[in-house]
C-alpha cells in the first residue's frame, strides 16, 4: 500500500473513532502533545492506560464479588477509572463509568454489575480499535520512511 | 514515576534572577517554572508531565503525596508551584494541600475528575489557588504561572508594608517596603496592594533604601484626623475635598485624601463583610480604655488607627480586635484564612506580643511569640489576627504601651504586649497592651489579633530604626486596616491563602487589604525578636521563588496548627524564642506577632485555627519577608496543628498564659515564610 493510501486510511479510521463516539476531544489533546521528541506519545499513553486499568478492573471485580458490597470503595475505584479513561479521551468507557457510579450511589448492585459488564466490553472494544489504528499509523510511518 | 527534579535549581537561577521586582518577571518566564505534579494515576501523570513540558515548565512527577512532601521539604525552594490530585491512596489531596501551604507556602492547584461543588469548595477553603477538572487540557496549564506571580506579589507587598526595607535583596520590594518602613511612610497606606503596588514598584524599585519621592505618610495621627473628619461628615458624605478641609493639614492634597479614602472605604467594606459591626467598632475605638469590643470590623480599621493615633492603641486595638474578634466569631470561616495567610503574620512572631491570654497582666514573660504564626489562640481568631496585625501596625506608632492600664483584662494583654516590647522588641508594649484589652472584653481572641497587630506594629516601631519605622508610621494606619482587613486581605493579597478558607470576609481584597497585609507584614518585620525569619530570610535571596525566606514555614505551620486549638500563647512563646534569636534584622517575622495575639484572651483555649489565620498575616507582614509568607495553600491551620507539635505549642501557650512565657522557640520556625527580605 502506498503511503498516500495508508494515510487516507489512517485519517478515515481516526475520524470514525470520533464519529462513533469512542474517542473525544481529549484524545486530540494527546495527539497535539505528540512531537518529534515523543513520536509515539499517544500510543504510549494508551498502553499505560490499559495496563493500569487492568488492575482497576480486577479490583472492581473483586469488590463486586464481595458480600456485603462496599459501595464507597466501588465508587472510589470507579472514580479513578473515570479519571483515567477521561484523560485519554475514552468517551464510551467514561460514560459507562458515570453510569456505574450512579448505580453505586443508589446502592443498586445489579445495576452496578450490569454496567460493569458493559464497561468491560467498551473497554475491550476500544482497545482493539486503537491497536488497529496504531498499527496502521506505524505502517504509514514506515511507509513514509522507506 | 520518575522524579526528575532536575533543573530546578538551574531554572531557579535563571528565572529567579529575573524575578526580582514583584512585578517584573524574567523574560523567559513563565518558561522554567518549576512544577511538582502529584497524581497516583500513572497515565494522568504522564500526560500532565508532557503537557507541562510543552508549556516549557520544569516538571517533577510524583505518584505519592508522601514522596511529594519529602521532595518539597528537602528542597524548599526547589519548586514554584504544586499540582496535585484530590484522590490519592496514601494521603488525601487536601491534606497535602494544607501541608504544603503551611510548610512551604507554595501555590497549590488541585485537580480531580470530580467537579462537584462541594469538592471544589473544599479546595477553596483549604487554600488551593486553583482547581482543575480532569481531564486537564493544556490550555488550563498554560496559565498556572499566574498563581506564582500573584503569590510573590502578595508577599512582596507584605514585606514592604512591614517595613523591613533594608534588605538588599529585596530591592524591588524594598522600594515598596521602604514605603512602609521608612518613617516617611510614603503613603503606604495606599501603597499596597492594588495598583499601588505597581506604582510603587515602579517608583520604588530603584530606591533601595528610602522612598524616593516624598509621599504622604499616613501616620497614626494623620489617619486619626482623617477618620475623625470622615466620621464627622458621615462615611457616605465624606468627600475628599471636605475631608481635606476638615483635616486642615498643610501639605496634604486632595489626591492624597482621595486615595486614602478609597482604601479606607474598602477597608470598611471588608470589615462589614466580616463582622457587620463596623459602627460598633468605631465607638469602641474612641474609648481605648473601654476597649469595647464592639464589632470588630469597624474596629479593625478604625481602632487601629485611632489607637495608633492616640497612642491608646492598645485599648483600641483591643477593641478592634474584639470587634474583629466578635465579628469574627461569627465569621468563623475567616479564621482559616488568617491562619493561612497568617502565616505571614506569624512569621512576625512578635516576640513581644505576648498576648498572654488576655488576662494576664502583661507578664512580660509572655512573648509575643504568640503571633508566631499560630494564631490559634484567637478565636475570632482571624479577625483578631487581623486586628492584631493591624494593631501591631498601629501599635507601632502607638507605642502605647501605656495601655497597660487599660481595661482590666484587655490590658493585661496589652500590657503583656507592652512588656514584650520592653523586651526590646519593637513590639513593645504597645502591642502588648493592645492585646490585653481585647481579650478581656471580647473574650475572644479578638485581641490576639489586635495584639498581634499591635505587636506587629510595635515591632515595626521598634524597627523604625530600619526603615524608619515604616511600620510604625504607615503601619499604624495600615495596621489598623489590616486587622480588619487582614483576614480578608490576608487571604487575598498578601496571603496567598488562595482561598482563604475561613476568611470569608477577607475576600474583599481591596486596597486596604493589601495594605494591611503588607503593612502587617512589614511591621512585623521589625520585631527584632523575631529574627527567626530574618535569619531565614537573610540567606535567602528572594528570587522569585516563593518561599525564599528562610522562614521555615514549619514553624509557621506549627503556629498555625497550634492555633487550631491553642492558644496563641504557645505560639507566642515560640515566637519569642525565635525573635530573640533571630534578630537578623528585619525579619522579625512576626513570629511573635502572630501568636501573641491569639493568646490574648484565649490563649489557652481555643486558638483554633481561626486565630491562626489572622495572625499569620500579621506575621508575614512584619516580616519583611519578601517571600511569601502567606501560607497560601492551605488555610487550614487546623490541620496543621496535628502535624506540628501542637502539644509543644500548646504547652508553650499555656505557659505563656500562666505568665511565664515559655518560648516555644523553635517550634515555630517559620520555615515557610519566605522572609528573606527581612532585614536582618
Amino acid at each position: 500500500m502506498d503511503t498516500k493510501h495508508l494515510k487516507q486510511q489512517v485519517a478515515y479510521v481516526r475520524k470514525s473513532l470520533f464519529d462513533q463516539g469512542y474517542l473525544d476531544d481529549q484524545f486530540m489533546q494527546l495527539e497535539d502533545l505528540q512531537d518529534d521528541a515523543n513520536p509515539n506519545f499517544v500510543e504510549e499513553i494508551v498502553s499505560s492506560f490499559y495496563s493500569d486499568s487492568a488492575r482497576l478492573i480486577h479490583n472492581i471485580e473483586q469488590a463486586l464479588a464481595r458480600r456485603p458490597v462496599d459501595f464507597s470503595k466501588l465508587d472510589d475505584y470507579m472514580h479513578q477509572f473515570k479519571g483515567s479513561s477521561s484523560s485519554i479521551g475514552a468517551k464510551k468507557v467514561k460514560m459507562e463509568c458515570s453510569q456505574f457510579r450512579e448505580y453505586c450511589c443508589a446502592g443498586n448492585i445489579e445495576g452496578c454489575i450490569r454496567t460493569f459488564q458493559q464497561l468491560k466490553q467498551e473497554h475491550a472494544t476500544l482497545r482493539r480499535k486503537l491497536e488497529a489504528y496504531f498499527q496502521l499509523v506505524r505502517q504509514t510511518g514506515q511507509g513514509e520512511t522507506s | 514515576m520518575n522524579l526528575t527534579n532536575g533543573k530546578g535549581s538551574m531554572s531557579t537561577a535563571s528565572s529567579s534572577a529575573a524575578w526580582r521586582a514583584g512585578d517584573v518577571v524574567p523574560d523567559q518566564f513563565p518558561a522554567g517554572l518549576r512544577v511538582l505534579v502529584v497524581d497516583d494515576d500513572p497515565t494522568c501523570l504522564m500526560i500532565l508531565e508532557k503537557m507541562l513540558r510543552t508549556c516549557l515548565y520544569e516538571v517533577t512527577k510524583c505518584n505519592r503525596a508522601e514522596t511529594a512532601l519529602s521532595l518539597l521539604r528537602e528542597n524548599k525552594n526547589g519548586y514554584d508551584i504544586v499540582i496535585s490530585d484530590v484522590h490519592m491512596p496514601d494521603m488525601d489531596g487536601f491534606k497535602l494541600l494544607e501541608h504544603i501551604g503551611l510548610e512551604m507556602d507554595l501555590p497549590v492547584i488541585m485537580m480531580s475528575a470530580d467537579d462537584g461543588k462541594s469538592v471544589v469548595m473544599k479546595g477553596v477553603t483549604h487554600g488551593a489557588c486553583d482547581y482543575l477538572i480532569k481531564p486537564v487540557r493544556i490550555e488550563a496549564l498554560k496559565n498556572i504561572w499566574q498563581h506564582v506571580v500573584r503569590k510573590k506579589r502578595n508577599e512582596w507587598k507584605d514585606l514592604e508594608q512591614s517595613g523591613s526595607v533594608e534588605e538588599g535583596d529585596r530591592q524591588p520590594k524594598q522600594s515598596e517596603e521602604a514605603d512602609y518602613s521608612s518613617s516617611a511612610n510614603e503613603g503606604n497606606w495606599r501603597n499596597s496592594k492594588k495598583r499601588k503596588d505597581e506604582e510603587e514598584d515602579a517608583e520604588e524599585r530603584d530606591d533601595t533604601s528610602t522612598l524616593k519621592k516624598p509621599r504622604v505618610v499616613w501616620s497614626v495621627e494623620l489617619h486619626q484626623q482623617f477618620v475623625a473628619a470622615v466620621n464627622q461628615l458621615g462615611i457616605d458624605k465624606a468627600v475628599p475635598k471636605k475631608i481635606l478641609e476638615l483635616m486642615n493639614v498643610p501639605g496634604l492634597t486632595r489626591e492624597n485624601v482621595a486615595s486614602h479614602l478609597q482604601k479606607y472605604r474598602l477597608y470598611l467594606r471588608r470589615l462589614s463583610g466580616v463582622s457587620q459591626h463596623q459602627n460598633n467598632l468605631t465607638n469602641s475605638f474612641i474609648n481605648p480604655q473601654e476597649a469595647s469590643y464592639g464589632p470588630l470590623s469597624s474596629l479593625n480599621g478604625l481602632d487601629l488607627q485611632t489607637l495608633a493615633a492616640t497612642g491608646q492603641l492598645p485599648a483600641q486595638s483591643l477593641a478592634t480586635l474584639q470587634a474583629a474578634g466578635l465579628g469574627r466569631s461569627a465569621v468563623k470561616s475567616r479564621m482559616p484564612m488568617p491562619i493561612v495567610d497568617q502565616r505571614n503574620l506569624f512569621s512576625f512572631e512578635n516576640p513581644k506580643l505576648r498576648f498572654g491570654e488576655g488576662q494576664q497582666q502583661i507578664s512580660s514573660s509572655k512573648p509575643m511569640n504568640f503571633l508566631h504564626g499560630i494564631p490559634t489562640t484567637m478565636e475570632p481568631k482571624q479577625l483578631a489576627n487581623l486586628h492584631h496585625s493591624a494593631q501591631s501596625l498601629g501599635g507601632m506608632n502607638m507605642q502605647v504601651n501605656a495601655h497597660g492600664g487599660q481595661g482590666g483584662q484587655g490590658d493585661s494583654l496589652l500590657m503583656q504586649m507592652s512588656q514584650s516590647q520592653s523586651r526590646g522588641q519593637i513590639l513593645n508594649e504597645t502591642t502588648g497592651s493592645h492585646v490585653p484589652t481585647l481579650p478581656s472584653s471580647i473574650g475572644q481572641p479578638v485581641l490576639p489579633n489586635a495584639v498581634v497587630g499591635g505587636v506587629l506594629a510595635r515591632n515595626g516601631l521598634a524597627e523604625n530604626g530600619r526603615g524608619t519605622g515604616y511600620i510604625q508610621v504607615s503601619q499604624s494606619s495600615s495596621m489598623l486596616n489590616f486587622p480588619l482587613n487582614s483576614p480578608a486581605e490576608l487571604s487575598g493579597n498578601s496571603f496567598p491563602l488562595g482561598s482563604a478558607p475561613g476568611i470569608s470576609s477577607l475576600t474583599s481584597k481591596g486596597t486596604f487589604q493589601e495594605e494591611v497585609n503588607s503593612e502587617i507584614k512589614g511591621s512585623v518585620g521589625f520585631m527584632p525578636s523575631y529574627d527567626i525569619f530574618s535569619d531565614l530570610n537573610n540567606h535567602k535571596s528572594h528570587d522569585w521563588e516563593l518561599h525564599n525566606v528562610g522562614m521555615t514555614f514549619n514553624a509557621s505551620h506549627q503556629a498555625n496548627s497550634l492555633q487550631s486549638n491553642l492558644d496563641v500563647g504557645s505560639s507566642v512563646l515560640s515566637h519569642q524564642g525565635f525573635s530573640s534569636s533571630q534578630r537578623t534584622g528585619q525579619n522579625r517575622n512576626i513570629s511573635a506577632v502572630g501568636k501573641p495575639i491569639f493568646t490574648a484572651g484565649d490563649a489557652t483555649d481555643h486558638v483554633n485555627a481561626n486565630n491562626v489565620g489572622p495572625l499569620n498575616t500579621f506575621f508575614d507582614n512584619s516580616v519583611r519577608v519578601k517571600s511569601e509568607i502567606v501560607p497560601d495553600a492551605n488555610c487550614d491551620t487546623n490541620i496543621f496543628s496535628e502535624q506540628f507539635g501542637q502539644e509543644d505549642l500548646m504547652s508553650a501557650l499555656l505557659k505563656q498564659q500562666q505568665g511565664g512565657v515559655a518560648p516555644a522557640e523553635n517550634e515555630f520556625d517559620f520555615d515557610g515564610y519566605p522572609l528573606d527580605n527581612i532585614p536582618v
